[in-house]
């Protein structure tokens, strides 16, 4: 005998049964815009009103190409895309070839203490589409604050960490790890679901 | 044309007990000489210890020390007056202070704006008390009957004519605003009400009183155009508290702080115009034989707003990051720059109605903490040189790209050696050559290049030169 009973909705979700005919994905919210990477996650995209952690090897290892077009797609819907604290400084011309409204680009210059408060202050505040955010010396207390404030505000959270943060836990809704070589996702996390186990290719023709 | 009359009965009083954390407290107006102090005014719970206005502060302090004492300011309570000027300004446009401690403004033809009458009063009744201060109004069909109205009732509105003659012919001589000598003679005459004097024939009242005397009448029944002044709006918004106490903490700063931007806003609303810049200033108590400069905290905004609570967080968060070197005295606030308020555009059906903080908002909130220059745009400059091509502003209309070369998404703040064994060029040289009009003269040849690791970076090598510099990363 099950020792609770499980809705039949939450099996199925959590894809931990096999069935015959695929089902048809249902519309994401927030497609990434990589086919590919959508197919993998639970959600077909990113989970909404979440923090999404994305870890490289070192800043400059494809977490732009990843998120581009999403953050084309929401400045082309009037959201507002918020940097905080960036490590390098964002070229225009190759984030407007990419897409992006940069009318719709802000850049916040903070200290590491006063960058987490900005965070959160652009997250709970729920007047902005994204917030990308470089954490390096951050705890588990702040990621769960960041965490909270994206569901508050209904925004989605970008978190770019390095490879070494995937040892340790994170309450982020989606973990994604790009390896340059060979270039691919692999997800370490994600709500709703097991992570799918064989990575994602990740093509690099930029 | 439909007349209000808002007599403030203890204005200096109100403008007093608004600034003070616990209006329960006994509290007394005093003025006098020096020799011989006065009760000017005294608030209920010090009327209920037995003190009145009027009394000597002796006599006072025989009875009870548990009160606490101001002194009494006339510019003060007349800068109360010209503040309520300014709120009332906001209902009409002519508002007039012919009278002390009295705003008389015409309402009938705001009636389209505001409702009709009983909703208008009500509505100024509310915010008159949300402001803190009591209140008497009166409406009647011309200024001067609404003022002596006010004398002896509240809350009546009289809109015609006839209507006008009866309330005036049961008024008593004594409060209609005519000279002191001349309401005792008329009583003395055994004429009490103003039925009486109007019952007499008008040349017999022109032969005993003065002329100013018939005049009055006239005005006072709208047979005679009466002309007033209009109060004009100052340009700026200048105020100040004094603080009984010296005060070393910016939280004990906090609440006049309040109590004068919600005036701000009060000013701002009358004027239709918006705040973009103010100071305030904490005024220190001098040391003995030295001047102590003012404390100036500047509140800057990248746009023109006007709503009480985000001004006061703004203001509060900058004068948190303030250092205050001494004791405070007083606060004062000046605003000179106000331009127009545009209310900022909203959609009807927002994506996202759960929406708490503008972006306007909370970028004022993320620049009082962080600095003015915090948060910052990004444009795209048409000039080949990478250090150039990014302004901290995106323009209204963005330049279109000519060109589609590859640039790397991020960029370098300075240009970094790269010494590291195993790189691979994947494309490249690309010369950029550009600038030698402006003195920052470049002549670089760029290459695509490939880290062992595998990441990509956009590196030069100057001519002449044959170190490679990282400059970019293709992230």
């Amino acid at each position: 005998m099950m020792g609770a009973v499980v809705s039949l909705d939450a099996l199925l979700d959590e894809r931990r049964i096999w069935k015959g005919r695929q089902q048809v994905a249902s519309v994401a919210a927030q497609p990434t815009g990589h086919a590919a990477l959508d197919a993998a996650l639970p959600m077909g995209g990113w989970p909404p009103a979440a923090m999404t952690e994305v870890l490289v090897a070192a800043n400059g290892s494809g977490e732009l190409r990843l998120m581009w077009p999403t953050l084309a797609r929401l400045a082309d819907s009037g959201e507002r895309i918020v940097l905080v604290a960036p490590p390098y400084l964002p070229y225009a011309q190759a984030w407007q070839m990419a897409g992006i409204d940069l009318r719709q680009l802000s850049i916040i210059h903070a200290n590491e203490r006063d960058a987490l408060w900005a965070v959160e202050q652009c997250l709970r505040s729920g007047s902005c589409g994204a917030v990308l955010c470089w954490p390096t010396k951050v705890d588990d207390r702040a990621l769960r604050r960041l965490q909270v404030a994206a569901e508050t505000g209904e925004t989605l959270a970008f978190a770019c960490r390095g490879n070494e943060a995937a040892a340790n836990p994170s309450p982020a809704a989606l973990r994604i790890a790009i390896d340059v070589r060979p270039s691919q996702l692999r997800v370490l996390k994600c709500r709703g679901g097991l992570a799918p186990s064989s990575p994602v290719p990740f093509t690099a023709d930029a | 044309m439909l007349w209000a009359c808002v007599l403030l009965p203890q204005l200096a009083l109100d403008g007093v007990m608004r600034r003070r954390e616990n209006p329960e407290e006994p509290l007394a107006l005093i003025s006098g000489t020096a020799q011989r102090r006065v009760l000017q005014t005294v608030n209920p719970a010090a009327r209920a210890m037995g003190l009145r206005a009027g009394q000597s502060l002796t006599a006072a302090h025989a009875m009870t020390r548990e009160f606490a004492t101001v002194e009494y300011d006339p510019d003060e309570t007349e800068r109360w007056h010209r503040l309520l000027a300014a709120w009332a300004y906001r209902f009409s446009s002519h508002v007039s202070l012919k009278y002390p401690r009295v705003l008389l403004m015409e309402v009938e033809s705001s009636f389209g704006l505001f409702g009709p009458w009983p909703v208008f009063e009500a509505r100024l009744r509310q915010e008159l008390t949300e402001l803190g201060f009591t209140h008497r109004i009166v409406a009647a069909p011309n200024p001067l009957a609404a003022r002596m109205l006010a004398n002896a009732h509240d809350g009546l509105a009289v809109t015609d004519g006839d209507t006008l003659h009866e309330v005036l012919a049961q008024m008593p001589v004594n409060r209609i605003g005519l000279p002191t000598e001349v309401a005792t003679a008329l009583a003395r005459m055994g004429l009490h009400r103003v039925r009486q004097v109007q019952a007499l024939p008008r040349d017999t009242l022109a032969r005993r009183f003065p002329a100013a005397v018939l005049q009055h009448l006239d005005t006072l029944f709208g047979r005679r155009p009466m002309g007033l002044e209009c109060y004009v709006p100052p340009d700026r918004f200048d105020t100040r508290i004094e603080l009984n106490f010296d005060v070393e903490s910016h939280q004990a700063l906090l609440f006049p702080l309040k109590r004068m931007i919600a005036d701000l806003a009060v000013f701002l609303a009358g004027r239709d115009s918006g705040v973009q810049r103010f100071v305030i200033h904490l005024e220190h108590v001098p040391s003995v034989g030295s001047v102590a400069p003012d404390t100036q905290i500047p509140v800057g905004l990248l746009s023109a707003e006007r709503e009480a609570n985000m001004l006061f967080e703004l203001a509060r968060g900058r004068l948190e990051q303030a250092e205050v070197p001494s004791p405070v005295r007083a606060l004062r606030l000046q605003a000179k720059d106000l331009p127009a308020f545009v209310p900022t555009h909203r959609e009807l059906f927002d994506d996202r109605p759960q929406q708490t903080m503008p972006w306007e908002q909370l970028r004022e909130r993320l620049r009082a903490r962080l600095g003015d220059e915090a948060v910052a745009g990004l444009g795209f400059n048409a000039d080949h040189r990478p250090e150039h091509a990014s302004l901290p502003a995106c323009p209204n209309k963005p330049l279109a790209l000519t060109h589609k070369v590859p640039r790397p998404g991020w960029l370098l703040p300075e240009p970094e050696l790269l010494t590291e064994p195993g790189l691979r060029v994947l494309a490249g040289p690309e010369r950029i050559e550009s600038g030698w009009w402006d003195g920052g003269d470049v002549r670089r040849d760029y290459y695509l290049v490939e880290t062992r690791n595998g990441q990509r970076g956009w590196a030069y090598r100057s001519v002449g030169d044959s170190s490679l510099l990282l400059h970019g990363w293709f992230a």
